[in-house]
């Protein structure tokens, strides 16, 4: 081993053989991962494959295309997307503000922007209903603006946008910390107004930081269901989202319809996975070979 | 931080407005929410919040929640370490695809990752069908409520050391082994200290979502109170109930835990922003 070790340069060893590793723990760690990631990830996975594929294609497909399940879709799908458009805005100022400006209370904002990782979403859930209800300390406002968010779809938006507010500002941070002020400078002084040079000169740095945090956002808000399902109503073709069309068809113990309706959101999440991990490792190498 | 008097925003007016701008939205969406919770604990007086907090089931629930968090965290820890020591210092075919896996948990909705554990351990499911024979109770009992939470904690150790570990570099750890040094020493005496505090902040993030799972909780717990009812499924409880003075007041205790955990995360990134002056974050997530 230690001879192997003093004729390496390189930290990594290729695939060729224990003996050429020179770190010990090999065998052991990637053991423990694989087996933890077989049994805790891969293994369930088996159980939905089973339970779909003692349906036959027409009793899928009839499932999964009911219509009270396509509005789920449509109205998970375009919610989730006005959600993390919203925390696209609302995350790059705040991300903006955090790494520009100093004033007071900016460690508190720094730390509180967390707290919807940090909050149990049954909690988030209760809390939003109460403040968007009609008797609410914001649904009251709203309510002579004529607006009405509680058990409606707008509902879902505040409750998603509300649980993935940190994804945005998150990715985006780091990347503004890392700009280099020298072109912005040079920009400045030779005279382009602050709105250009944040166009051509910032924002082509910033945008994938900012398309990956809004497509995590996404996702997470695909996915949610804890804080939606206190404020959304629940109301048939109206404000039921995917995963709690799910949870309906448990609590039916129709396991077969739940699984398809699982597949098809399991499908769309793992495709949307893939996805952004290909954007950040592209996106990250362009940033290391620069 | 200097001033740059050169920079986009450097205005005053624009400066103030975007502030301004960010402090509101920021009280409106995130401070006010926290402040309702404690508001309408109390809302009929510190004996109630904490006759409350005293009953039979809340107590309970509170037992149970904690017991959770308690197995969960060691074994998200071990998995952790282990997957972020392989991927980070060694290099093999499937190791790209192996990391994206571990994100898996992230990516699924909490409800089809309790649906996914429901339908194999279930009394219909095929390894179910076995365990019930034998009988063995995984769902609707304590045991099916750590799988879910494990499940659905398990990237986040994973995700704090898998970055730093890979910047940091193997070269230390290469000279222990040229010492001589066993590898457990080398993992205590060099690994150990320069991610520590990565750990310990992947660690509290594992906690705060243990202590919060709902959606995967709920499919698989069957919800009997005094009996497999969580915390976060109490509240959901007591609200239904229309109980809602109660359900705050278990809620504000889910709401001092998260607190706590920015308070220790905020000390964490100071520690760990003094410690070492290069390390990027991957707050989050």
């Amino acid at each position: 081993m230690s001879a192997a070790a003093q004729t390496s340069v390189a930290p990594v060893r290729r695939f060729s053989g224990r003996s050429k590793r020179v770190l010990p723990g090999f065998g052991l760690s990637l053991g423990i991962s694989l087996f933890f990631v077989s049994l805790v990830l891969l293994l369930p996975l088996t159980g939905l494959v089973v339970e779909t594929s003692g349906m036959t294609w027409d009793q899928f497909v009839f499932t999964i295309t009911d219509p009270r399940v396509i509005e789920s879709y449509k109205v998970t799908a375009w919610t989730a997307l006005a959600a993390s458009l919203f925390n696209g805005a609302f995350g790059l100022l705040l991300a903006w503000v955090l790494v520009r400006y100093e004033f007071p209370g900016k460690r508190l904002i720094d730390a509180v922007v967390d707290l919807p990782f940090a909050l149990p979403t049954a909690v988030a859930g209760i809390t939003l209903a109460t403040l968007f209800a009609q008797n609410g300390w914001y649904g009251q406002w709203l309510d002579k603006l004529g607006v009405e968010v509680a058990f409606t779809p707008i509902g879902i938006v505040v409750a998603m946008a509300f649980t993935s507010i940190p994804f945005v500002v998150r990715t985006v941070q780091p990347v503004l910390e890392e700009l280099s002020p020298a072109d912005e400078e040079a920009a400045v002084s030779l005279g382009a107004s602050d709105g250009r040079v944040f166009r051509q000169v910032i924002f082509p740095s910033l945008w994938p930081a900012l398309v990956t945090g809004v497509a995590l956002s996404f996702t997470r808000s695909l996915g949610e269901f804890g804080a939606i399902i206190f404020i959304a109503g629940n109301t048939p073709y109206v404000s039921e989202v995917t995963s709690l069309m799910i949870f309906i068809r448990l609590q039916e113990y129709d396991y077969a319809a739940a699984s398809a309706i699982a597949s098809m959101v399991l499908l769309a999440s793992l495709i949307l996975l893939f996805a952004i991990n290909l954007w950040q490792s592209r996106y990250l190498r362009r940033l290391e070979g620069r | 931080m200097s001033v740059h008097k050169n920079r986009v925003g450097d205005q005053p007016w624009v400066r103030r407005t975007l502030i301004g701008l960010a402090l509101i939205l920021t009280v409106i969406l995130l401070v006010i929410p926290v402040v309702v919770i404690f508001t309408q604990a109390l809302s009929a007086g510190w004996s109630t919040l904490a006759g409350n907090i005293m009953d039979e089931y809340t107590l309970h629930a509170i037992g149970l929640t904690l017991f959770v968090a308690l197995l969960t965290v060691p074994l998200n820890l071990i998995f952790g370490t282990a997957l972020a020591w392989s991927v980070t210092r060694f290099k093999f075919p499937g190791r790209k695809l192996l990391i994206t896996l571990i994100d898996i948990p992230f990516a699924v909705s909490p409800v089809v990752a309790g649906l996914l554990y429901l339908l194999l351990y279930g009394r219909n499911g095929w390894l179910g069908g076995w365990l019930s024979t034998h009988d063995i109770q995984l769902m609707f009992a304590w045991p099916g409520i750590v799988m879910v939470t494990v499940f659905v904690t398990c990237p986040f150790v994973a995700r704090e050391l898998i970055p730093l570990m890979q910047q940091q570099g193997s070269e230390e750890e290469e000279a222990g082994v040229v010492l001589g040094a066993s590898g457990w020493r080398i993992f205590r005496k060099i690994t150990l200290p320069n991610i520590k505090w990565a750990l310990i902040y992947g660690v509290i993030l594992t906690n705060a979502r243990a202590v919060g799972e709902f959606g995967a909780v709920s499919v698989v717990s069957g919800n009997v109170r005094g009996q497999t009812n969580t915390l976060p499924l109490h509240v959901e409880l007591l609200y239904q109930d229309y109980n809602i003075v109660g359900a705050f007041a278990s809620a504000s205790l889910l709401a001092a835990i998260a607190i706590l955990t920015l308070v220790a995360k905020a000390f964490v990134e100071w520690r760990q922003a003094k410690s070492e002056h290069s390390a990027p974050e991957t707050r989050g997530v």
